[in-house]
């Protein structure tokens, strides 16, 4: 199971990606994040804390659930459905140039769910994707605009991002795909 | 990986009634119905869910809030809807029941929310029909949806329900609403009081874990909620006591009795209230009453239901 990140790399990735967005991004406060849940959310929140640092503005940072909007929503033929969670983005998006932050980009069937999403809450100037981890694969056409990592995996292979907000400790790791 | 345990699917296809429900399945009812109420704060208020899907409404009984509430509740989810009102269909030419669901079902609808006077109505239809089941209110058995949103509406004010005094006033005896609350706020561990005249209290409450009063004062004291249930008069042939005003006047609420409850109660009340019979207008307008609210959370609940009852779809195929 070996790790491909570790905290102190996870870290690191976080800080680079904030100097990226603020030097690509201007003016600043036209900006705002929006995670996908769940562990989207706390990636967002690092990037905005590291943004603040850098430039002293304090992005606003949303949460968004895209569980309505999967396009594998009961097409299973027998199954639990997906627990909803709560989607919550205290601001306008109108006119905002909105960064949509999401831990690993695979398929992009999540990010298709969640540009849909975020059209219901109003017409962003732009979307802009921003992941932790691209490990390629791609079902749809789909790209990031800042990658934390490119990660060349083979599909049977699992990508996990764990978070010490969620999981208790911060690392990515490849699980799976010896067979 | 969350390590949570807790559930997250209903075992039942259908939802008939609270005492199928665990506490387990209760919590995460209420859960997704926490996420369904952002949506209707959205400029657009509805999520693509149950597109394709096809919901029926069948009311045998008049309804304006259920009714209202489940056509907006699928709509939102973006399911296909119909309702029909019986008093504008077949069975005013006297179709039974069985026929009724039989040629709904021919035109494969993939869930039937029905509202009907007899308690067995709805496990009939569950066996006639390949559609999933709500029931929306049962003559004077059940009503899962109302139960469920009162009890979403209380934990949303009060921040839980285990713990809690609720006093439940009014027309026990032909009160689906009561039967379904008390099964709902018992699994969740609320201390539940329920208070009638002797005429309009059924035998046995006290057997599904009630105390049982026909004092208002002692109901209501301490009490952390405060719950008025609709005197029926429809359903009443007979004299079950002597006029409305001295209904009003023992056991109606008025804001003095209110003030015997704890500081901070909310006032609730399933609807349609009568003013001035079981409850005074200044406190069902009071800044304690949630009706309103009940009524707005009622839409966000049944979002939940129709939700977590359309998955594992065709598990009958």
């Amino acid at each position: 199971m070996p790790v491909v990140m570790d905290a102190d790399r996870i870290s690191r990735t976080i800080t680079r990606i904030a100097h990226e967005i603020v030097e690509r991004g201007r003016p600043l406060d036209e900006y705002a994040l929006v995670g996908v849940r769940s562990r989207g959310v706390p990636i967002a929140r690092r990037i905005a804390a590291a943004v603040h640092q850098i430039a002293g503005v304090q992005l606003p940072v949303g949460s968004l659930d895209i569980t309505l909007y999967r396009d594998d929503l009961m097409r299973y033929p027998v199954g639990p459905q997906p627990v909803v969670r709560r989607t919550d983005i205290p601001f306008s998006i109108d006119d905002r140039r909105l960064l949509l932050v999401d831990d690993v980009l695979y398929t992009g069937r999540t990010v298709r769910a969640a540009l849909d999403a975020l059209i219901d809450f109003g017409r962003p100037r732009s979307i802009h994707l921003v992941v932790l981890v691209d490990r390629g694969h791609r079902e749809l056409p789909i790209r990031a605009d800042y990658v934390g990592k490119n990660l060349p995996t083979s599909e049977r292979e699992s990508v996990q991002v764990r978070l010490q907000e969620i999981d208790g400790i911060d690392e990515v790791v490849v699980e799976g795909g010896e067979a | 990986m969350s390590t949570t345990t807790a559930v997250t699917t209903l075992r039942s296809r259908h939802l008939l009634s609270i005492a199928d429900l665990s506490a387990e399945e209760i919590v995460l009812l209420l859960d997704t119905a926490d996420a369904m109420k952002e949506i209707a704060a959205r400029p657009i208020k509805k999520v693509p869910t149950l597109r394709g899907r096809t919901i029926v409404n069948l009311f045998y009984e008049p309804s304006t809030r259920t009714r209202t509430s489940f056509e907006i509740a699928e709509k939102r989810l973006s399911a296909d809807t119909l309702s029909i009102s019986v008093a504008t269909s077949s069975v005013v030419k006297g179709e039974t029941l069985v026929d009724t669901a039989l040629n709904l079902e021919a035109m494969q609808p993939d869930m039937i929310v029905m509202r009907h006077a007899s308690s067995g109505a709805h496990h009939l239809l569950t066996r006639v029909c390949k559609s999933h089941v709500i029931n929306a209110g049962d003559g004077m058995h059940e009503h899962p949806t109302q139960a469920l949103l009162d009890a979403y509406t209380i934990r949303e004010k009060t921040g839980r329900i285990g713990g809690l005094k609720v006093a439940i006033v009014g027309d026990l005896l032909h009160s689906r609403v009561l039967r379904s609350d008390v099964l709902l706020l018992g699994k969740l561990g609320a201390e539940v009081w329920a208070c009638a005249p002797p005429t309009l209290i059924p035998p046995g409450l006290d057997a599904l874990g009630v105390r049982v009063t026909t004092s208002v004062e002692e109901a209501v004291r301490d009490a952390d909620v405060v719950m008025m249930l609709r005197i029926q008069l429809e359903r009443m042939q007979g004299n079950f006591f002597p006029s409305l005003r001295e209904y009003f006047n023992v056991f109606g609420m008025t804001r003095e009795r209110v003030r015997l409850a704890k500081p901070g109660a909310i006032i609730m009340h399933p609807g349609p209230m009568n003013r001035g019979v079981e409850i005074a207008s200044d406190v069902a307008d009071g800044p304690a009453s949630v009706i309103l609210e009940q009524v707005t959370n009622g839409v966000a609940v049944r979002m939940a239901v129709l939700y977590l009852l359309a998955g594992g779809e065709d598990e009958r195929a």
